[in-house]
């Protein structure tokens, strides 16, 4: 073909009529010359032409891109034919654009969070280091990354080469007052190693990063990070070398961080320099494992290269102090699988349901065309006896799936773009929900997703429709309008496969509700209902003394438990259910030393005033609380968890013994004390879901100054009481701010947030699959029953009762219906044990959510038999016979 | 009614090679060259129309020929179709080809010498 003929398609069409008309009056008159009169000239002129229109058409074929015209050609015939039939046309697109939406929103936040990197400078070498223990690995997957002690990452900066940099930064929190008196506010922070900015390659936006010379003790330079400069300082560009208070000390902005920069998280609001507010102890310390250390590897050296430098440091460190907890070896994380890791799990099981809606979608489709195909089957009959090429009857039908898909595929972009919104919504935690939003690579996918939904879909029902029983077909469809065996067994196993698959999405979905719903009822080890809880941090500066922290902490739970309607206040640093916050190891005086290799038991940290177990209702075992006496001085008392007696004092009563704790976790002690242990109380859990660890109380009175935690038992709702609390707060100290007004509910439920949200999508994609499989049930019995009017009609003229039919109709649509079942109850079986480590209190062989699942499927399937097969009995012999 | 018996049915491909022949001594137009086949071969194949402008259109697309409007010997508006140079050595190349295989069609069928 020619391009150039293509596009002056018209002009070279008369022209060639120009040159035809020529060529018959050239004949015409060769004719007359032979005798003839001008008329039969002409007329035999033409004869022996034949006919023009063939000539135009042939070069109009020659002259036009093939396949263009054709597609051109189908698409028409395709919308004709949908338009002809609008129900299944809306019905079609509707899944389409469903399943569409679910998938391409999925992979929007699947790939915001897991496949997109940071943006870093060159963030393939970057690595987050942990340390790790090898004994470690089969017990408790968050050891396996145990956050860095400062001393450590200072010998693994000096002593190693095998990365560029390396920088540390660990979370705290600051007391933000303004120059004008503005309200304080608590805010998160985090202090890091000058070099972090440099080493990540982040310029800021406004001033200058950290300088090596300002990461000493005492240092007074703090970055801003670009929300709380907008919120709190209006964007104000003068900002930069102005002073803000933090904690009551002036600290000189230097700079302020760009927008995107929401790094370790959103939540973090300014940051300062590591050694600002650490005490020269700290930073020499081996087992205060609070940092994060992240590294850029150098471009001539390999991972483990480097890591083996920093692994064989940390050996030595682990030889060199065996009675702290350093570990043996480090371990390293993609910065992308750090910030994602606690999420990954359930956003892989979430593509897993999308893949399975996916299917079941493109079954659904499938199925539907095989149903719509079966009652076209005539027409394509006839077109094929009459010479229609088998592949132009198959394009056709993949013209028309495509453009099913095409439809369902705009609306369901046009979903998930809404839907997205929604999920980054709920999901604002991430840590990189800012970055959660649709893009060309996403459209790119679901536009795959698309072709390859509508080329399956087309291909299952165009072979289906177009098979090489032709004249057979015409002729059984001539004479009883019953489809042929072949057609009804693909789309029986059609419908077999989705009900299959709606059945594992159903199971996985009831699996993680249940499993939800045993982590909200779990008891803590507490009284959760009508607590309210509240932190405050008392600055250091001001609060100086002990005496002065303990006269206000006694002041505020004196005006507290004045308050009417307050049944008890209690001040610690936590309570159970509000995580982990860190823990500590310890030796038992009275028992003999350990060998040196053996590795210290350790116990999760808590303080606790004296009224701090009778207000939250934890009971105690044997021995006492703390009574007013162990506070001031120092007691030197504790209190230990019922865990942590059974599982050192195995038979002994643990009263009277003592705990050896190293002394500088004890501010006021001068050397490392003995504890007497006094009590012992009933275990708790820190949070929902992991398994309760051993526990050791200290009293918080002694004046040690650590973020307070104050918890009211009040006698109605606990919200009500945050007004009238945070006012004695604010009598007392004006200036104090507070954060975490909570219920107790709410506490526990911040750590149910990821197994509720997870729980819900998957129900959502379940309920959403079941509605599909329904509608594919629904509308593929409809058809069955329609194809078998006349059938039917001779039944009942033959004598047949009308529930025999309904019986026949019935059973003809729950065998696949059952199949389905059966099957997806087996690929269930093996399914659900790849997320069992998901499931809490909850196995995957669940005997109520199974039977539940069955039940619900079971009714649905009934449902959409019936209402075909009750119009199929309803119907007039005579009628059904003539309908042909 | 057109006489597309097997015996005058052109063989594949040398309908092209017809036309470039025609044209070797004179532009013509389609229904000379049509007329000038059909006698140089004593009527013996008769070009189809249906075949003839698709050919020539095929020919102009390859350059093998150009086309221009002018008037016939009866004084009608008629386009008339030029070999070029390249269509002269595709001729050639044709004719070659067309020489070697009814040489070798000869021989198989057992005349002596091939048919020439």
């Amino acid at each position: 073909m020619s391009w150039l003929r293509f596009l002056h398609r018209k002009r070279s069409d008369d022209e060639l009529q120009d040159e035809m008309e020529s060529f018959l009056a050239e004949e015409a008159a060769d004719n007359e010359t032979r005798g003839m009169s001008p008329g039969e000239a002409r007329r035999q002129a033409r004869l022996k032409f034949g006919s023009t229109e063939k000539v135009r058409e042939s070069l109009w074929m020659q002259n036009s891109p093939l396949a263009l015209t054709n597609i051109g050609r189908d698409v028409k015939y395709a919308f004709r034919t949908l338009r002809r039939t609008p129900g299944f046309s809306i019905i079609a697109i509707v899944v389409m654009a469903l399943c569409m939406g679910t998938a391409t929103s999925l992979f929007t936040i699947v790939r915001s969070v897991l496949l997109r990197s940071l943006p870093f400078r060159d963030p393939d070498r970057l690595v987050v280091v942990y340390e790790h223990r090898r004994g470690a690995a089969a017990n408790a997957a968050n050891f396996n990354y145990t956050p860095v002690a400062t001393a450590d990452f200072y010998d693994w900066r000096s002593k190693t080469h095998g990365f560029e940099d390396m920088a540390i930064f660990r979370y705290g929190a600051y007391n933000l007052t303004g120059e004008r008196n503005e309200l304080p506010e608590s805010v998160r922070s985090a202090a890091a190693s000058w070099n972090l900015f440099q080493l990540l390659g982040v310029k800021p936006a406004l001033g200058r990063a950290f300088i090596e010379s300002e990461d000493r003790p005492g240092s007074t330079a703090t970055m801003l990070t670009w929300s709380v400069f907008q919120r709190r300082f209006a964007g104000d560009p003068s900002i930069v070398g102005r002073q803000v208070h933090l904690d009551g000390r002036p600290f000189t902005v230097v700079g302020v961080l760009p927008s995107w920069f929401t790094y370790p998280d959103a939540g973090i609001q300014l940051w300062v320099p590591y050694k600002a507010d650490a005490t020269p102890d700290l930073l020499q310390h081996h087992d205060w494992h609070q940092s994060q250390v992240i590294a850029r590897l150098r471009p001539d050296v390999s991972l483990a290269s480097a890591l083996a430098q920093v692994g064989a440091v940390q050996y030595q460190l682990h030889l060199q102090y065996p009675h702290d907890p350093v570990a043996e070896d480090v371990a390293p994380r993609s910065l992308n699988e750090d910030l994602a890791g606690n999420v990954k799990k359930s956003l892989n099981l979430m593509m897993c349901a999308v893949g399975c809606m996916l299917l079941i979608g493109c079954l659904n489709l499938s199925n539907l065309l095989v149903a719509r195909g079966a009652t076209r089957q005539k027409e394509v009959a006839i077109r094929s006896a009459l010479g229609a090429q088998r592949a132009t009857l198959i394009r056709e039908q993949l013209t028309e799936s495509v453009l099913i898909c095409v439809a369902g595929g705009v609306g369901g972009i046009l979903l998930s773009i809404f839907a997205t919104r929604l999920l980054a919504h709920a999901w604002k935690d991430l840590p990189t929900a800012q970055g959660i939003y649709i893009d060309g690579y996403v459209i790119a996918f679901a536009c795959v997703l698309m072709f390859v939904a509508a080329l399956v879909a087309g291909l299952l029902s165009a072979f289906s429709t177009t098979g090489k029983t032709m004249m057979k077909a015409l002729q059984t469809s001539a004479r009883t309008g019953a489809s042929s065996v072949s057609r009804t067994a693909l789309r029986r196993s059609l419908l077999t496969a989705e009900i299959g698959i709606t059945v594992v999405l159903l199971v996985a979905a009831g699996l993680l509700l249940k499993s939800f719903m045993r982590l909200r009822s779990t008891n803590v080890g507490c009284i959760t209902q009508n607590m309210l809880t509240l932190q405050y941090s008392l600055p250091g500066k001001k609060y100086d003394m002990p005496e002065k922290v303990n006269a206000f902490n006694e002041a505020l739970l004196e005006r507290v438990r004045a308050l009417p309607g307050v049944r008890a206040a209690a001040l610690g640093n936590t309570v159970p259910g509000a995580g982990y916050w860190g823990d500590f190891v310890f030796t038992v005086k009275e028992h003999p030393p350990l060998n040196p290799d053996e590795s210290l038991p350790e116990a999760v940290m808590r303080w606790a005033d004296p009224g701090y177990f009778s207000a939250l209702g934890i009971p105690l075992m044997s021995g006492r609380f703390f009574t007013s006496d162990d506070r001031g001085s120092l007691s030197y008392k504790v209190i230990v968890s019922h865990q942590l007696a059974s599982q050192y004092f195995s038979n002994d009563n643990p009263i009277g013994r003592h705990l050896h704790v190293p002394a500088h976790f004890h501010p006021g002690a001068p050397n490392d004390v003995d504890y007497e242990i006094v009590g012992v109380v009933g275990d708790t859990l820190y949070q929902v879901g992991k398994d309760s660890k051993a526990a050791m109380y200290f009293p918080l009175l002694e004046g040690i100054n650590i973020p307070q935690m104050l918890v009211v038992h009040t006698a109605s709702e606990p919200l009500q009481f945050s007004v009238p609390v945070q006012k004695q707060i604010a009598s007392l100290d004006p200036e104090l701010p507070v954060s975490g007004v909570l219920t107790m509910d709410q506490v526990i439920g911040e750590s149910l947030v990821n197994a509720s949200l997870s729980a819900k999508l998957v129900l959502a994609l379940a309920v959403l699959s079941l509605l599909l499989a329904s509608v594919g049930l629904y509308g593929v019995l409809s058809y069955l029953a329609t194809q078998r009017i006349t059938e039917l009609g001779i039944r009942m003229a033959l004598g047949a009762q009308r529930d025999q039919l309904l019986r026949l109709m019935l059973v003809d649509g729950l065998q696949p219906a059952l199949f389905g079942l059966g099957l997806g109850l087996v690929v269930s079986f093996a399914a659900t044990r790849i997320f069992q480590s998901m499931l809490f209190g909850t196995k995957p062989l669940d005997p109520v959510v199974l039977s539940s699942v069955m039940a619900t499927l079971l009714a649905v399937a009934i449902l959409a038999c019936l209402a075909p097969a009750w119009r199929a009995s309803r119907l007039d012999p005579m009628q059904a016979l003539r309908s042909e | 009614m057109r006489k597309s018996q097997p015996q005058n049915e052109m063989l594949k491909g040398t309908l092209d090679m017809m036309i470039l022949r025609t044209l070797v001594s004179s532009d013509a137009h389609g229904h000379t060259i049509a007329k000038v086949i059909e006698r140089t071969s004593e009527d013996l194949l008769e070009v189809e129309q249906g075949s003839l402008y698709p050919a020539l259109h095929r020919l102009e697309d390859r350059r093998w020929v150009t086309s221009y409007w002018g008037v016939s010997e009866n004084n009608r508006k008629a386009k008339f179709y030029r070999l070029t140079a390249e269509g002269r050595k595709q001729l050639v190349r044709e004719t070659n080809r067309w020489r070697q295989m009814t040489r070798a069609i000869g021989l198989v069928m057992g005349e002596e010498g091939g048919a020439q």
